[in-house]
């Protein structure tokens, strides 16, 4: 049951995207379509995981024994940018269709702040392996929620008569901030 | 304080090892121009070319499938720059522009008032959008607000975007802003690819031209002056614009709307005037080329069918070489029509500018006899277009078909271009009344016949001829006799000496040529020395079926595809008079651009994509039977002709060309249709044409009531 909790903080309470605020530059960059708001929601998703469960090895069994967690924030930099690499150097050989769809996005996260975000609240939480892999896919999967919906409402934003003066970002940052305050409808069902 | 330095450095030390292991186990082979492509391009990454991204462009344009101009940000440099790279010349290619179809703006009809939300997308949503037509543009600017470039405006008169070619990059933002799709990206291989289709909107005359040349377009230029723009408009469908200006029946006028209140726009003389405005400057106006695609192209025939499509293959970047049979390139306008119509010196200009493209010509080539369809495929052609035309003069098979004295039309008038003898008589009879006929009639007339009689077993209004080259034959002293029909050859000595007819009576037949009876006791023999027989022409088939194996139709025409063109052999495709039948010169050079698309299709991509909604009848909307607001203004563009005795003993060219000021005024009686809708102009109430329906839909417009003579 924990764990169910854990999975609805992670995707709807604490979202990352509208109750954290991370991870703000590709949620205004790539939200003006749909296609391309999906295509890096799967990036997403992609990395997120698998970063989580890198960074989450090594805090547990190398920085923690050798009491060097001051050091985790280097340290997960280092390994989600060369992760990233490493996995766009695998997918361009093993699988091209998948390499083509998600291409362009994986290198734009190399360093995007949900996914060290994410990385981090791990570390400082010590949580299990099992929690882990919990909370890093549903905080993925809450900020792809949070990017889908956003595009669907910009795309009908282009069409709508939005004043001179507020159109383009303007709009988008109000219509943001409505949505956080939509999201903030959950909170108290999990902690 | 060791073991954080070694920690961190210890890290980056295993990453390091296994992204080096990983790039070179999972190396993935490139081509390395691609790499050296995206360095030349900007890096921007914008997406503004349609690829994922530099790399992918790059990527697309080594394998040739994007232009190497496709790059928006880098611009002209960076394409020639990658050009020169990829070895392609990049100076004569032309970027695609984005520009609109429709012209209609304010001046089309209303469904109804609309004052929502000013933007296309959100008009369109209610009954689909408040423009009656359905190709119309609602005129709110989506495509103005979707433009990064400031490239497009908006005309505050007509309610039409305006694009500005200088800004316009073609990144196509435009196109997907508009909901209705009039908005289209066009370069030089879209607009000789394009084939008109029932969602355009087309003005009637556009509809009927065989050529589908945009001919509102080019009097919207000629009117302004703009003789190099209304020039290069014809071209894009018509490479022959001298020929055709001067022979050209003009379907086109037939269904001009101007002819229901006054007469039609003499469209075929302001395109013969601009014509003969750039063969008299003596300077050819510049086409683009696109980039060599080291594809070879065999053209077999040397007319007009061949050298239109050798023209537009040459344009979309094909190696092409015409055969053609006879001594000199032109085919059928050449030899077939006489120097009072069109002179070889005027046709040679057209053919120049095909040849100056870079097309390769071999004259005195036969098909069948010197190469085959087999040879040229082995010596490297990727494809063959076969436009051989119809050089076989049909023969009436009548007892004494061998007298000497009996010739066919073709056979007649191609020996004023040949070596061989003219055939010379005194008193000539021509059966026939089509084109041929006519210009057997008056070229016997001229070459010195005392006496030229032309009989026809139909009754006249059924001669196939123009009207007016009918009229001018008469005028010249051509006797004509209708409902005649030749029975037999009448010789002394192997000479012939006369001919024997009889009179006829025809009897209507529904859905075909009325029958034909012979009137009892009406036959009769006419003195004649020489006959000539304009009855018909096939195309000479047997010896390419023979040797190559080509399937032809019943009606001795080649069997092809009418989709593609295609014939039975792949690779080997048919058009013009040697696949329709003999057809006028315009239809000719039509079937040579539609044959050119088939090829170029065929040998870029392997398959001919079929054109949807392709335009082949008339539309509807677009045939209206009056105008409304329209004042009356009769032609001007009368062109000046030579009297009856300049015409005797000459061959000089009859009808001359329109003067600038002619050409003008004739232009700006075009009324610049679409299929709905045309300019109207303010007239005073009193010399209006009153409508009981809405102003804007002529086509459901009642004509006035004429109120009849007291």
């Amino acid at each position: 049951m924990d764990l169910f909790y854990l999975a609805i903080s992670a995707t709807f309470v604490n979202n990352i995207l509208l109750a954290q605020y991370l991870g703000n530059c590709p949620f205004l960059g790539v939200s003006k379509k749909l296609e391309t708001a999906m295509g890096m929601a799967a990036a997403i998703v992609f990395v997120t995981i698998l970063a989580s469960i890198f960074t989450w090895s090594v805090f547990t069994y190398v920085l923690q024994p050798y009491d060097l967690e001051f050091l985790k924030t280097l340290t997960f930099i280092l390994i989600i940018a060369s992760l990233v690499q490493l996995v766009e150097i695998i997918l361009k050989k093993k699988s091209k269709a998948l390499y083509n769809a998600l291409g362009v996005y994986l290198a734009l996260i190399t360093t995007n702040c949900a996914v060290m975000g994410v990385a981090l609240l791990i570390a400082k939480k010590e949580m299990a392996f099992f929690e882990m892999l919990i909370f890093s896919s549903c905080s993925a999967v809450g900020y792809g929620l949070a990017l889908i919906l956003f595009a669907g409402i910009r795309v009908r934003l282009q069409i709508s008569a939005v004043p001179q003066s507020m159109q383009g970002t303007a709009i988008a940052l109000v219509t943001a901030g409505i949505m956080a305050l939509a999201f903030m409808g959950f909170q108290g069902m999990a902690s | 304080m060791i073991a954080p330095v070694l920690l961190l450095v210890g890290i980056a030390f295993v990453a390091a090892i296994i992204l080096g292991i990983a790039a070179r186990v999972f190396y993935v082979k490139e081509d390395p121009r691609i790499e050296a492509v995206a360095d030349l391009l900007p890096g921007a990454n914008c997406g503004g070319c349609g690829m994922a991204g530099c790399s992918a462009s790059a990527e697309a344009m080594v394998k040739g499938k994007l232009p190497v101009n496709a790059c928006v940000v880098g611009g002209t440099e960076t394409a020639e720059a990658i050009g020169t790279f990829l070895g392609y010349d990049v100076t004569g290619a032309e970027p695609s522009l984005a520009c609109a179809t429709c012209d209609g703006g304010y001046r089309a009809a209303r469904k109804y008032n609309y004052s929502g939300l000013q933007d296309c997308r959100a008009a369109l949503q209610l009954y689909h959008g408040f423009i009656r037509c359905e190709n119309g543009c609602l005129g709110l600017g989506s495509c103005f607000k979707a433009c990064h470039f400031s490239a497009i405006t908006m005309n505050p008169e007509s309610g039409l975007p305006v694009f500005n070619p200088d800004r316009c990059v073609g990144c196509g933002s435009c196109v997907a802003a508009c909901p209705k799709g009039i908005i289209n990206l066009v370069g030089e291989t879209t607009k000789i690819l394009h084939w008109n289709q029932y969602t355009q909107c087309l003005s009637p005359c556009r509809q009927r031209c065989p050529a589908q040349i945009n001919i509102p377009k080019y009097l919207a230029h000629a009117r302004k002056g703009e003789y190099a723009a209304a020039l290069l408009t014809v071209k894009a469908n018509n490479p022959l614009a001298v020929a055709t200006g001067r022979v050209c029946p003009e379907l086109c006028a037939t269904e001009c709307r101007r002819q229901t209140q006054d007469d039609p726009l003499a469209i075929n003389a302001v395109k013969r005037f601009v014509s003969d405005w750039e063969r008299e400057s003596g300077k050819r106006l510049q086409v683009p080329i696109a980039a060599d695609t080291g594809k070879r192209i065999a053209i077999v025939g040397g007319g007009p069918s061949g050298l239109s499509a050798a023209y537009y293959l040459a344009r979309l970047g094909h190696q092409v070489e015409i055969f053609e049979q006879m001594p000199k390139l032109g085919g059928m306008p050449l030899y077939g029509i006489p120097d009072y119509r069109l002179s070889e010196e005027q046709y040679g200009w057209d053919i120049d500018g095909v040849l100056e493209l870079g097309v390769k010509a071999h004259t005195g080539v036969t098909l069948g006899k010197d190469i085959t369809i087999t040879s040229l495929k082995a010596v490297g052609f990727d494809a063959v277009y076969l436009a051989i035309g119809c050089w076989h003069g049909r023969l009436l098979p009548f007892e004494g078909k061998e007298l000497t004295g009996i010739y066919s039309g073709i056979d007649y008038l191609r020996r004023f271009h040949t070596d061989e003898d003219l055939i010379s008589g005194k008193r000539f009879v021509i059966i026939g009344a089509g084109n041929v006929a006519m210009d057997c009639a008056r070229s016997a007339l001229r070459a010195g016949a005392e006496d030229v009689l032309l009989i026809f077993r139909f009754s006249r209004d059924l001669m196939e001829a123009n009207a007016h080259e009918i009229t001018d034959a008469e005028n010249e002293g051509v006797r004509m006799r209708c409902l005649v029909s030749p029975v037999r050859f009448v010789g002394e000595d192997g000479r012939l000496t006369g001919i024997e007819v009889e009179e006829v009576t025809l009897k209507q037949n529904p859905g075909g040529m009325p029958d034909v009876f012979p009137v009892e006791g009406s036959k009769v023999v006419l003195d004649c020395d020489v006959v000539i027989q304009a009855v018909g022409q096939a195309a000479n088939l047997d010896a390419i079926v023979q040797s190559d194996g080509i399937e032809k139709t019943r009606f001795s025409t080649i069997e092809a595809k009418e989709e593609t063109l295609e014939t039975n052999i792949p690779g080997v495709f048919a058009g013009g008079d040697c696949f329709t039948g003999p057809r006028l010169l315009v239809e000719a050079v039509a079937g040579g651009r539609y044959a050119a698309r088939s090829i170029h299709y065929y040998v870029t991509e392997g398959t001919i994509p079929p054109i949807e909604d392709r335009q082949r009848e008339m539309m509807p909307p677009a045939l209206v039977d009056s105008l409304v607001n329209v004042s009356p203004i009769s032609t001007s563009a009368i062109k000046p002709i030579i009297t009856m005795e300049e015409r005797m003993s000459t061959f000089r060219e009859v009808e001359g060309t329109i003067t600038e000021q002619q050409c003008i005024a004739e232009a700006s009686r075009c009324l610049n249709c679409g299929i709905y809708c045309y300019d109207q102009d303010e007239l005073p109430s009193s010399q209006t044409r009153t409508t009981t329906s809405c102003p804007n839909e002529p086509h459901i417009a009642e004509k006035k009531k004429t109120t009849p003579a007291a």
